[in-house]
């Protein structure tokens, strides 16, 4: 490959050492591109966010950041972040895998419901969830005679999060599902694998890095969850407020120094976390393919 | 454990691919299926081995019918062209995959699994590759890992469907032969489907060569090769000329020379097909009895065997030939040189009408 690149360039570059000589044309534009969207858009923000933050000085911050009611919302948000990805997980792959696998009629109308919850603002969604959950909802008022309740608690926030997230993994399985050879499974089968076995030992190792990926994105969704949240919440302190909640009534009692405190918290424990995911799925790449 | 296909249909829809095939394998026989893409051949090869049902007909194993079975009941050894290895495994645990599936009771303890899958590694010679993964080896190698895994079960019977297809030639001759000592020393039944008649006819004991959904004749190589059943048979097995001709009086002439028609397979005169072989052409430098004039249009004379191309002067027809060496020297052919030619043998069969 190298060598083919070599012998195809036109010319050979002088300007930088950094640059590698490519056959595809057009990398220093869009990388420069690239570069610049990232650093307007996402990079400046949060450099400014923890330029706030750092103006504090650090036991300014560790007050600010790390109080109980802060505690409890950092816990609750990634709790139930990590709890509705791993059950969406599950499920989504499920979902992925009727819709990859089976022909049924009303297909197409359960392939677009997936990707639903992209469409509706989460707002609206937050709404509707908290009409069927609250205690004289459709789904509230029978599990409240059996002595559940799921509106108002972190349970409720899980079953909005759930909803939310949904999409990303049935839609990050499903192109690895189609992909997935037919003949692996009959390899497995020849070799007196039951249907159990094979997905276990053979289908799910496969598509785990797809699954991994969608776990990190429904998880990141999750953590950033805001509108269908905070219906359903109740928003109780120490029980049920999420932290990007406590940001927000920190920014309405003007005190942005705390908010940006929690805000750079949850930004950095949420990148440490994608961090490792993303490490996991190179782990589990490297053994495969 | 010889295997029988007792009339056996397949139907796609509306497509048949398979038409009530009969066919019989002895325990120890190495069969080739042979045939063009569509044949059936390999719908053939999948309803053995259990992954698709057929339409009508049973499958019998040591004669016990096994058509309600599934794949996995069937205990098979099954190839697939494109190895269809795990490649989230290493080499070691995809050999060791059948062992370890089995259920708890019959499963071999860890310490024989290791030997067993260690012996069949070093079997196909792969022994210092076990903790790589599928990725990591050539096409070969990957073809050797499959046949390794499919042999960690014990079959009585090996189904390889286009083995050696995605490999290059000299990889490709190579398994072949290793193939065949493997067949002998284990003594499986072993059915291989390919579409390569050079394949067929050097490693199987015996071929079926399929066409449109049925088996157009079975036999031994040689069987097969020196006597084509059908005109199909001998179109697609090896090189041959196609002369159209005109039967008269029991005699046809090809190539300028007359051939005796045979009796069987027709009822007086009428328009014919002859084939013959390249190997069975004659040529000669100056004009000989019953010799045709052609000329010499293209030589290859690269390896032991001489190919030459030849167009007759008074229909432009072309024809190939092939002669050893020494004769291409003796000859001194060249391009564009005037030559008489002559058929050594021919076969003839009816042309169109079903007269075989």
């Amino acid at each position: 490959m190298t060598t083919a690149a070599t012998t195809l360039a036109v010319k050979p570059t002088t300007r930088g050492s950094l640059r590698k000589e490519t056959i595809l044309p057009g990398f220093g534009l869009t990388l420069g591109l690239t570069l610049f969207y990232l650093s307007l858009v996402v990079l400046l923000p949060l450099a400014a966010l923890i330029a706030k933050a750092s103006g504090m000085g650090f036991t300014g911050f560790i007050e600010a950041a790390f109080t109980p009611r802060a505690l409890a919302a950092y816990r609750l948000s990634f709790g139930t972040a990590i709890v509705a990805a791993a059950i969406v997980s599950v499920v989504g792959l499920i979902i992925a895998w009727v819709l990859v696998r089976y022909q049924f009629p009303g297909k197409r109308l359960l392939d677009a419901c997936v990707d639903l919850p992209f469409a509706l603002p989460t707002a609206v969604a937050g709404i509707a969830l908290a009409a069927i959950y609250a205690q004289n909802g459709w789904l509230g008022a029978p599990l409240a005679q059996l002595g559940i309740q799921i509106a108002f608690t972190p349970v409720g926030i899980i079953v909005a999060l759930m909803f939310e997230g949904i999409p990303f993994v049935v839609r990050t399985v499903e192109p690895v599902l189609q992909d997935l050879d037919k003949e692996v499974e009959e390899a497995a089968a020849s070799l007196g694998a039951g249907r159990i076995q094979t997905l276990l030992k053979v289908i799910v190792p496969t598509i785990l890095p797809a699954i991994l990926t969608g776990f990190a994105l429904a998880f990141a969704r999750g953590l950033g969850e805001y509108g269908s949240v905070i219906f359903i919440a109740g928003n109780l302190p120490m029980v049920s407020e999420i932290a990007p909640l406590l940001i927000i009534i920190k920014l309405e009692q003007f005190d942005y120094a705390g908010a940006t405190a929690i805000a750079t918290v949850v930004l950095l424990a949420g990148f440490i976390m994608l961090f490792v995911i993303n490490w996991l799925q190179r782990w589990n790449k490297r053994r495969g393919t | 454990m010889d295997i029988e296909i007792d009339n056996v249909s397949k139907r796609f829809g509306t497509f048949t691919a398979l038409n009530n095939v009969n066919l019989t394998v002895h325990p120890g026989e190495l069969v080739a299926l042979l045939g063009p893409s569509g044949s059936g051949k390999t719908t053939l090869l999948r309803i053995i081995a259990g992954m698709e049902r057929p339409t009508s007909g049973r499958v019998l194993f040591g004669g016990q019918d096994l058509t309600g079975r599934s794949l996995r009941q069937r205990r098979v050894g099954f190839v697939f062209q494109h190895y269809a290895l795990f490649r989230h495994m290493s080499v070691f645990e995809n050999v060791a995959f059948g062992m370890r599936v089995k259920p708890r009771k019959q499963r071999p303890r860890e310490k024989e699994i290791h030997e067993r899958v260690m012996s069949l590694l070093s079997l196909v010679q792969l022994d210092p590759f076990a903790k790589r993964y599928p990725s990591q080896l050539s096409g070969g190698q990957r073809q050797r890992v499959a046949l390794a895994r499919a042999l960690a079960i014990e079959p009585a019977v090996l189904l390889l469907d286009e083995p050696f297809g995605a490999l290059d030639a000299k990889v490709r001759k190579e398994l072949r032969r290793w193939l065949r000592e493997l067949h002998d020393e284990m003594e499986l039944t072993s059915l291989f489907v390919t579409h390569d008649q050079e394949e067929a006819l050097e490693l199987a004991d015996r071929v079926v060569l399929m066409n449109n959904a049925v088996i157009e004749q079975v036999g031994t190589p040689q069987e097969v090769y020196d006597h084509p059943a059908t005109s199909f048979a001998y179109e697609f097995l090896g090189h041959v000329n196609r002369f159209d001709c005109t039967v008269a009086e029991g005699k046809v002439a090809v190539c300028g020379g007359e051939i005796a028609v045979p009796a069987e397979g027709f009822n007086g005169d009428g328009k014919a097909i002859a084939y013959v072989r390249p190997h069975d052409i004659e040529i000669f430098n100056g004009a000989v009895m019953a010799g045709r004039p052609a000329v010499v249009r293209y030589l290859m004379a690269a390896g032991p065997v001489a190919k030459i191309e030849l167009s007759f002067d008074d229909d432009g027809t072309f024809l190939e030939a092939e002669i050893g060496r020494a004769q291409l020297h003796a000859l001194d052919l060249h391009v564009g040189q005037p030559v008489y030619v002559r058929a050594r043998k021919a076969r003839i069969f009816a042309a169109a009408g079903g007269m075989h």
